[in-house]
């Protein structure tokens, strides 16, 4: 808004001619702006658009035909209608996978906001500043490594025979557990990494809308005899709302997606008897494409079920909040 | 004096407002703890790499090593095996310095253009960068067209191009040129006869040094931490980056017994040689630490980065 404002102000007055030529009449300075974006645009129709075109295998029974290329392959194989849909659909891992990546994200978006949220309050109220950005900086570290460096730590506490986790159960009297052969334990493991790899970043992120709330409302609230806990849910958490409603909406939009790092590298490949327990639909996906029995068009098919009710859940999320708030509505 | 006074006020209003002592006392601790936990994997890692593995095969993994238990051998084993592991550091550095390179020179293009209201393709732009946003091909129709129409299966490009833009970076660039660049300054460069290439390049570029430092990073980190588009493109050892290398290793344990240029003689004795447990933990130590090592300096850049991108715009 202001910059148009001001782009206006700075073209003369006398000269409106000028002013709607430019409006209409395509310009040297947009042939050049065209030109910079060029190289981006190529990136994104090559990376982007072309395998949302793709997706177009979903309802082929398509296979690569050596020499034809992938056009003329996709020219030769012929139209299934659905068929790559209902097999997806009719599996037997169909309903567990999609109640998984469901569920696990329900507690992840829970998770996410109250955990870092509450954490971000407390710390902001440490007396030593010190400490304070000690602290924050040892839980940032997790958020910078890669999910094959975090599996070999969950390995060195889980293994069975070598574990730490076991060496301590033993310790205590009890039996050692097979972690990576009792699937029972894994919501609890996968939740808990979770956590780990992303509570420091997530609170840090909010503390730095904390300490940029106006400091005067506090002191206001002081005289006024207000404490802490009354601080909290009268300044603190309203200012805050704009961002938790941000995170929230981006939450919701991705319930249809997992973080496949976490689910099958942690777990050592999502392997039986753990799949039940540590599957989503992006483990699944992964399985069927790296799996010689199914075909692309059938896994193609998956990718598509997820990308369109993901796409679907972000608009929806979307407006709802535009329904109840319109400025928090991310788009 | 009324200064003073003051002062003084907002000093007790502090005081007043802060928390009590001992409720301060437990907060610290809950905080030690958490640290402790985030902390903790990476220096059990590092233990593990130097304890022996004779003890690491009776005792299991134990978090303290001591004179008697102590061995240097899985450094010594990776020593011996530099080639590998140095081809592997090379594929991590070429990757992520091209890849980072790449990526934000075209993310500050793109972003620019878009900071530029009066572009008679700013809409048609803004879309094509949004729709990716919130719909993909999903993980099967991209492999076939990095495969099949790119052309791209084992080659170093697909562990580059595919990671170079995000529409997210491009937003947060986006945002930057339009609040921090004023119009007047690319106006006045115009009327001077300034081409846009000349403006992007002698005027936006070294004024948004922050923001593209900021984008960089976020690449040069998702690069070096990179590991899925080798587990899905890469077939040949000597494209396989450290992360690649490690997410081998713990698919066939024995991945370095079985390298061929890893072979020195008898591979069966090798692999009695190869001081197992302790050099595995010990590539995932060497590999976790560079990292570890220099995001303290860079953590202000990250959370700076996330709040220009909160701005929509």
């Amino acid at each position: 808004m202001s910059e148009q404002k001001t782009a206006k102000a700075a073209k003369p007055e006398k000269t409106p001619k000028l002013t709607k030529d430019r409006k209409i009449k395509w310009t040297r300075d947009d042939t050049e702006l065209t030109i910079l974006a060029l190289p981006t645009t190529v990136w994104y129709i090559l990376f982007c658009y072309l395998p949302m075109f793709g997706i177009i295998i979903a309802f082929k029974d398509y296979s690569l035909t050596a020499g034809k290329g992938f056009l003329g392959s996709l020219m030769d194989s012929p139209w299934v209608g659905l068929k790559n849909f209902k097999y997806f659909f009719g599996l037997r891992d169909f309903p567990m996978v999609l109640r998984n990546t469901i569920l696990y994200n329900l507690v992840f978006i829970v998770l996410d906001i109250a955990l870092p949220v509450g954490l971000a309050m407390i710390i902001n109220n440490l007396h030593s500043k010190k400490a304070s950005k000690f602290y924050q900086t040892l839980m940032f570290m997790p958020h910078f490594m890669s999910w094959v460096v975090v599996s070999y730590f969950v390995y060195a506490f889980l293994v069975t025979d070598k574990g730490l986790l076991n060496a301590i159960i033993r310790a205590c009297g009890g039996k050692n557990i097979g972690w990576y052969t009792t699937g029972k334990y894994w919501p609890a493991i996968l939740i808990f990494m979770h956590v780990w790899k992303t509570l420091g970043y997530s609170m840090v992120v909010y503390l730095a809308s904390i300490t940029g709330i106006d400091t005067s409302m506090y002191e206001a609230a002081v005289l006024d005899g207000a404490n802490k806990t009354q601080q909290a849910f009268y300044i603190t958490l309203p200012s805050l709302k704009p961002i938790i409603i941000m995170m929230f909406i981006l939450s919701v939009g991705h319930i249809f997606s997992s973080d496949f790092g976490l689910f099958y590298q942690v777990s050592q490949g999502a392997n039986q008897p753990l799949t039940p327990y540590v599957a989503t639909l992006d483990v699944k996906t992964y399985l069927m494409l790296t799996s010689p029995s199914v075909t692309l068009g059938q896994t193609s098919a998956a990718s598509m079920f997820q990308a369109v009710v993901g796409c679907i859940t972000i608009l929806l999320a979307n407006g709802i909040v535009r329904k109840v708030d319109k400025s928090s509505a991310l788009i | 004096m009324s200064k003073k006074n003051k002062k003084v006020t907002e000093d007790s209003l502090t005081k007043l407002n802060a928390i009590k002592p001992a409720t301060n006392a437990i907060f610290n601790v809950i905080f030690a703890l958490l640290a402790i936990i985030c902390f903790t994997p990476i220096i059990f890692i590092f233990i593990i790499s130097i304890t022996d593995n004779n003890v690491i095969k009776q005792q299991g993994y134990q978090f303290f090593v001591t004179a008697k238990t102590f061995s240097g051998a899985a450094y010594s084993y990776l020593w011996s095996q530099r080639a590998t592991i140095l081809q592997a550091l090379w594929v991590s550095i070429y990757v992520t310095v091209l890849g980072t390179v790449i990526g934000v020179v075209l993310t500050a293009l793109m972003g620019y253009v878009l900071s530029r209201k009066e572009h008679k393709l700013n809409n048609f732009l803004t879309i094509l960068i949004f729709i990716p946003m919130v719909f993909g091909g999903g993980m099967a129709a991209t492999y076939v067209v990095n495969t099949q129409i790119l052309h791209m299966y084992d080659t170093m490009w697909i562990l580059i191009l595919p990671l170079a833009v995000s529409s997210f970076n491009v937003t947060i660039a986006r945002t930057f040129f339009r609040t921090t660049i004023p119009d007047s300054i690319i106006e006045s460069a115009r009327i001077d006869g300034a081409s846009q290439w000349t403006i992007f390049f002698k005027i936006v570029v070294p004024v948004s040094k922050p923001v593209l430092a900021t984008i960089g990073l976020f690449l040069a980190f998702g690069y070096w931490n990179d590991w899925f588009q080798a587990k899905l493109y890469i077939s040949s050892d000597n494209l396989r980056s450290l992360q690649s290398m490690l997410n081998q290793m713990q698919a066939s344990m024995d991945y370095l017994t079985k390298n061929p240029t890893a072979l020195l003689g008898d591979s069966a004795a090798l692999r009695n040689a190869m001081p197992a447990e302790s050099a595995r933990m010990a590539i995932a130590f060497i590999v976790a630490v560079p990292i570890a090592c220099i995001y303290p300096f860079f953590q202000k850049y990250f959370i700076s980065g996330l709040t220009v991108g909160a701005v929509k715009g």
